[in-house]
């Protein structure tokens, strides 16, 4: 069925056209929108768009990346400053799709999709969202939280600190198809040590819950221990607690949590996959 | 509802369509524009099979939105061949028998064109992630990956 294409030049108009529109929905990449359409959802009578190339720079400022929500993962890849979200960016979609799929968009991707919101969530990004009462900054892990009331909100970009060493930021995602797949699950880790011990490490899952979440346990238990196989131990044992995985065609909520310690262990380790 | 008026470049040459609101590129081109080399597989951007290049990209027409190419270049299998002439991945699929439904076909040509353009010398790695989101059910990737790497090898021939 048809709908309406509404298009605007600045972030305020989209958000007015929205906020004004409960069956509105934002469109950038179009790689959920469209998918909704073609799938026949009869509740989007709307699609609001922002022009070209609106939102999608990147700037890095010494240590700080803000990478705009337009931009693509494709941007991401040509982006020298941002090679630590290289391996990430080419695990998501095929080359077809990561030339239009958008940063902005994978904040809002559902559970088993949106590993850049997982990475992001380790890097405790900030999210800065333009709603009917102007532009905020909040925290990932809240956005993520509320981020199925948020209709009229559009998001403007996502920001984080470059890790310091390329070690102190993994990410793995697991997939049954190689080179690309959709996740059993993804984890992503913000890993610093001081004196050999780890301090404030945080650990993030994809498809471990309906949005992206930490593995705060883990995280816990992990605190002021060593990166070997006995300081992980109380880690891996706390591996799944707190996650809500679903069952669906890539794996079932049992073999996602029977899995995640698996994997978190050979993640802290920097043992193969 | 009204149509909206959309012009872009569809293999080299102007075109001028009326598009219903949130048409995909794919149905734009298939039901407008007449052109029936991208295929519609699984509508989500997960098989690759309507993949085609936007000023030079691959994407998944299935889910682009038709209004975002509006001014933009559009390259289809279709295009591919000159005249008689087919381009030389056409040739190479061909004698690498990498072809067997077709289905997927234009889909793999349009993802591999797009990696020759940059890439004109791609490693066998290379080659398997630029069609890594195209997929294909009965011929089997292996020829496939051949026919791509055979058809850089020749365009490797022809500017020594």
């Amino acid at each position: 069925m048809p709908v309406v294409v509404r298009t605007f030049a600045t972030a305020a108009e989209a958000t007015a056209a929205l906020t004004s529109d409960r069956s509105a929905r934002f469109i950038a990449g179009g790689t959920l929108v469209m998918r909704a359409l073609n799938e026949g959802d009869v509740g989007i009578s709307t699609i609001v768009r922002l022009e070209e190339r609106a939102l999608s720079q990147i700037r890095t400022v010494g240590a700080r990346v803000t990478i705009g929500a337009g931009a693509t993962l494709v941007q991401i890849l040509r982006e020298r400053d941002l090679a630590f979200l290289h391996a990430l960016a080419r695990s998501i979609g095929g080359p077809a799709v990561r030339t239009t799929a958008t940063v902005g968009g994978n904040l809002f991707a559902p559970s088993p999709y949106g590993d850049l919101a997982v990475a992001l969530l380790a890097l405790d990004a900030t999210v800065s969202v333009m709603s009917g009462y102007g532009a905020r900054d909040m925290a990932l892990e809240e956005f993520l939280a509320g981020r199925d009331r948020a209709a009229g909100a559009i998001v403007l970009s996502v920001s984080c600190d470059r890790p310091p060493n390329p070690d102190s930021f993994r990410y793995r995602k697991v997939a049954r198809v190689k080179p690309k797949g959709v996740s059993v699950l993804s984890i992503a880790a913000s890993i610093s040590a001081v004196g050999g011990r780890v301090s404030g490490a945080r650990i993030a899952y994809g498809a471990m819950a309906p949005t992206a979440i930490r593995a705060k346990a883990a995280e816990r238990a992990l605190e002021g221990r060593t990166l070997d196989e006995g300081g992980v131990a109380a880690a891996i044992a706390a591996a799944a607690e707190g996650t809500q995985p679903a069952t669906d065609a890539i794996a079932s909520a049992w073999y996602r949590r029977e899995v995640v310690g698996v994997h978190l262990r050979r993640l802290l380790l920097g043992r193969e996959a | 509802m009204p149509k909206t008026a959309l012009q872009f470049r569809h293999n080299g040459r102007d075109a001028a369509i009326f598009v219903d609101g949130g048409m995909s590129l794919l149905a734009a081109l298939r039901d407008e524009v007449g052109d029936f080399s991208p295929k519609f597989g699984c509508g989500q951007g997960g098989c690759g099979a309507c993949t085609v290049l936007v000023d030079g990209e691959p994407v998944v027409s299935c889910i682009t939105l038709a209004e975002s190419v509006a001014g933009k270049s559009i390259e289809t299998a279709d295009g591919l061949k000159s005249g008689p002439e087919l381009h030389p991945l056409q040739t190479a699929f061909m004698e690498t028998f990498a072809a067997q439904c077709g289905y997927c076909t234009p889909g793999m040509l349009m993802a591999a064109k797009a990696l020759l353009d940059r890439n004109p010398a791609p490693s066998r790695v290379e080659v398997v992630e630029a069609i890594s989101g195209n997929i294909c059910r009965c011929t089997g990737y292996e020829p496939i990956i051949n026919a791509i790497l055979a058809a850089a090898a020749r365009g490797a021939e022809r500017r020594a």
